[in-house]
C-alpha cells in the first residue's frame, strides 16, 4: 500500500480568502457570520449566514468556462489555484501524470430555480441557455475544475451531505493508498446564496441568535440554539509519497486514517454509536491509540443535539485522554458540503503553525461537552496527529486521521 | 429594424457577451473558424436572437448558419417575414 500526504492546500471561505487570511482568522478566533436582511424579506426563520463574495475571473477564465460554474465552482476554482501553486504543479505535469479531481458537493440552486423559472414562463427550453445543464448538476465542481485544469484521472463528485468534503478526501486517500492513482485534487464545496438553504430554514434548525451574529455558532456551549449556514471552497490535494519526493513537492502533513459509518436509524437526528464507530475505525485504520491523537477538530454545529451526542462518542473513545477539542465552524458558520475539507484545511494550517484555534463563545458547558477538553481560545501547541470528524445527514459520518509528516 | 441595425446589435453583443475581439468580427467571417465560436455557444445565440429581435432560432436553422453574413441574412429575413 502506498503512504498518502498531502502537499498542498486552499481555501476560499468566510474567514478568508486564502491560507494567509484564514490563519489570521483561526489565531484571533474572528467571526465571518452576519445577519442577511433579505433572508428576513422572504421568511426565513433565521437571517443568519456567512458572508462570502464571488471572485471576479473575467479576464482569468474564458467566457465558456465562467459560464458553466454557480458560484460554488468559482470558490472551488479559487482554493484549487492556491493548492496547485502551494503543491508547485505546473500545467505540463497535469498534461503528463494522469491526475484525478474528487469533490465534495451536494447542492447547487440557482442554476436549477432559474431554469425551472424560464421553462415555465417561456415554455421553451431553448431559452434556458448553455451553462445551466452543467452549473445544476451536483457534479459541477468537479467537471468544471478538471477541463479548467485539463486533469486526466479520476472525475466524480461526492455527496455525503455534511460529511461530503471529508469522504472525498477518504475516496481520493483510498484512491492512491491502493495504487489506483498518484495524485487527486480533493476537496469541499458550498454555495452561500439566498435560497440555497431555504428548505433547511424551513425545519428551524438554524440559529435565532439574530442580534448577536458572531456570537450566534456557539457549538458545545450550553445556550447554543442551532447552526449558521455558510459556505466556500477547499481543496487538499493528495499525492503518494513517491510521487511528492519524486516532484520535490513540499510535504505538509499525511493522511494516515479514513473511518467511516452510517447510523442506520434516523433521516436528521444524528446517533452516538454511528460516530463512535467512525472514529474507531479511523484510529484503526491509522494503526494508533486514542491517546496518540493531539487535537479533534469537532464536526460540532452548534445545534442541541447534534453537539451533545458528538460529546458522547468522543468521551466515549477518548475517555480520560481527553485530547483538546475545537469545532472551527464557531467561527465559520457550518459550511456543509465543504465542511469536511475545508476543516482538514484549517487543521493543517494549525499543524504547520503549531497552535489549536478556539471554538469561540465556548462559554459554559452542558452536562456532556464538560467531559470534554474544549478550548475557547487559541492554545499554543505541538500537533503531530489530529482527527477531523464530520457528519451529515441520513447519519453518513467520516473520520479523518492526518498526521505530521515525518 | 434596418439592416444596419441588426448587424450592430449583433456585433456588439459578440463583443461583450462573447468577448470576440472587434478586429475579427467582419461579414465573411466564419463562426466557428474566424470567431472560434462551439456548439454550445450557439445555444446562447439563439437565446440572445429571442431576447433582441423576438424571433426563434431552431436548430436545422442554425446547422446552415455558417458565417455571420449568413446570420445576419437570416435575421433580416424572419424581421421582414413578422
Amino acid at each position: 500500500m502506498n503512504r498518502v500526504v498531502i502537499t498542498g492546500i486552499g481555501i476560499y471561505s468566510t474567514i478568508g480568502k486564502n491560507l494567509a487570511e484564514v490563519k489570521e482568522s483561526l489565531l484571533n478566533g474572528r467571526s465571518g457570520i452576519v445577519l442577511d436582511s433579505e433572508r428576513k424579506e422572504y421568511g426565513f426563520q433565521s437571517g443568519l449566514t456567512g458572508k462570502l463574495e464571488r471572485p471576479q475571473l473575467k479576464g482569468i477564465l474564458d467566457r465558456r468556462a465562467r459560464v458553466c460554474m454557480p458560484e460554488h465552482a468559482e470558490f472551488a476554482y479559487m482554493s484549487t489555484a492556491e493548492a496547485i501553486k502551494e503543491a508547485r504543479f505546473t500545467p505540463e505535469f497535469f498534461r503528463e501524470n494522469e491526475t484525478g479531481i474528487i469533490f465534495g458537493n451536494d447542492s447547487s440552486t440557482p442554476a436549477v430555480i432559474d431554469c425551472v423559472d424560464i421553462i415555465r414562463k417561456t415554455r421553451d427550453t431553448t431559452m434556458v441557455g448553455s451553462g445551466s445543464v452543467f452549473q445544476s448538476m451536483n457534479s459541477s465542481v468537479s467537471m468544471n475544475l478538471s477541463v479548467i485544469f485539463q486533469l486526466t484521472g479520476i472525475n466524480f463528485t461526492v455527496s455525503g451531505a455534511c460529511a461530503s468534503g471529508s469522504h472525498a478526501i477518504g475516496m481520493g486517500f483510498y484512491m492512491i493508498r491502493h495504487g489506483y492513482q498518484n495524485t487527486v485534487i480533493c476537496g469541499g464545496a458550498q454555495e452561500v446564496n439566498l435560497f440555497c438553504v431555504g428548505s433547511f430554514d424551513a425545519l428551524g434548525a438554524f440559529s435565532k441568535r439574530e442580534s448577536e451574529p458572531q456570537k450566534a455558532s456557539r457549538p458545545f456551549d450550553k445556550s447554543r440554539d442551532g447552526l449558521v449556514p455558510s459556505g466556500g471552497a477547499a481543496t487538499v490535494i493528495l499525492e503518494s509519497l513517491d510521487s511528492a519526493i519524486k516532484r520535490g513537492a513540499p510535504i505538509l502533513a499525511e493522511v494516515t486514517g479514513y473511518g467511516f459509518s452510517s447510523d442506520g436509524i434516523h433521516i436528521s437526528v444524528p446517533d452516538v454509536d454511528g460516530p463512535a464507530r467512525a472514529i474507531k475505525i479511523a484510529l484503526k485504520d491509522a494503526g494508533i491509540k486514542p491517546e496518540q491523537i493531539d487535537y479533534i477538530n469537532a464536526h460540532a454545529t452548534s445545534t442541541p443535539l447534534g453537539d451533545q451526542n458528538e460529546a458522547k462518542a468522543i468521551d466515549s473513545v477518548f475517555g480520560e485522554n481527553r485530547p483538546i477539542v475545537s469545532s472551527t465552524k464557531s467561527m465559520t458558520g457550518h459550511e456543509m458540503w465543504m465542511a469536511g475539507a475545508s476543516e482538514v484545511v484549517y487543521s493543517i494550517i494549525m499543524m504547520k503553525n503549531s497552535f489549536i484555534a478556539p471554538n469561540i463563545n465556548f462559554i459554559e458547558p452542558d452536562e456532556f461537552s464538560a467531559k470534554l477538553n474544549i478550548t475557547p481560545v487559541v492554545v499554543n501547541k505541538n500537533i503531530d496527529v489530529f482527527l477531523s470528524n464530520s457528519f451529515g445527514f441520513g447519519g453518513t459520518n467520516s473520520c479523518l486521521i492526518i498526521k505530521k509528516f515525518n | 429594424m434596418t439592416r444596419e441595425n441588426i448587424e450592430r446589435t449583433i456585433n456588439g453583443l459578440l463583443v461583450e457577451e462573447f468577448e470576440i475581439e472587434q478586429s475579427v468580427i467582419s461579414p465573411d467571417a466564419h463562426l466557428k473558424d474566424d470567431l472560434g465560436l462551439e456548439s454550445l455557444d450557439f445555444v446562447d445565440i439563439a437565446v440572445i436572437v429571442q431576447k433582441e429581435f423576438g424571433l426563434t432560432l431552431k436548430g436545422e436553422e442554425m446547422t446552415s448558419i455558417r458565417t455571420l453574413q449568413n446570420l445576419y441574412d437570416h435575421i433580416d429575413n424572419c424581421v421582414r417575414k413578422k
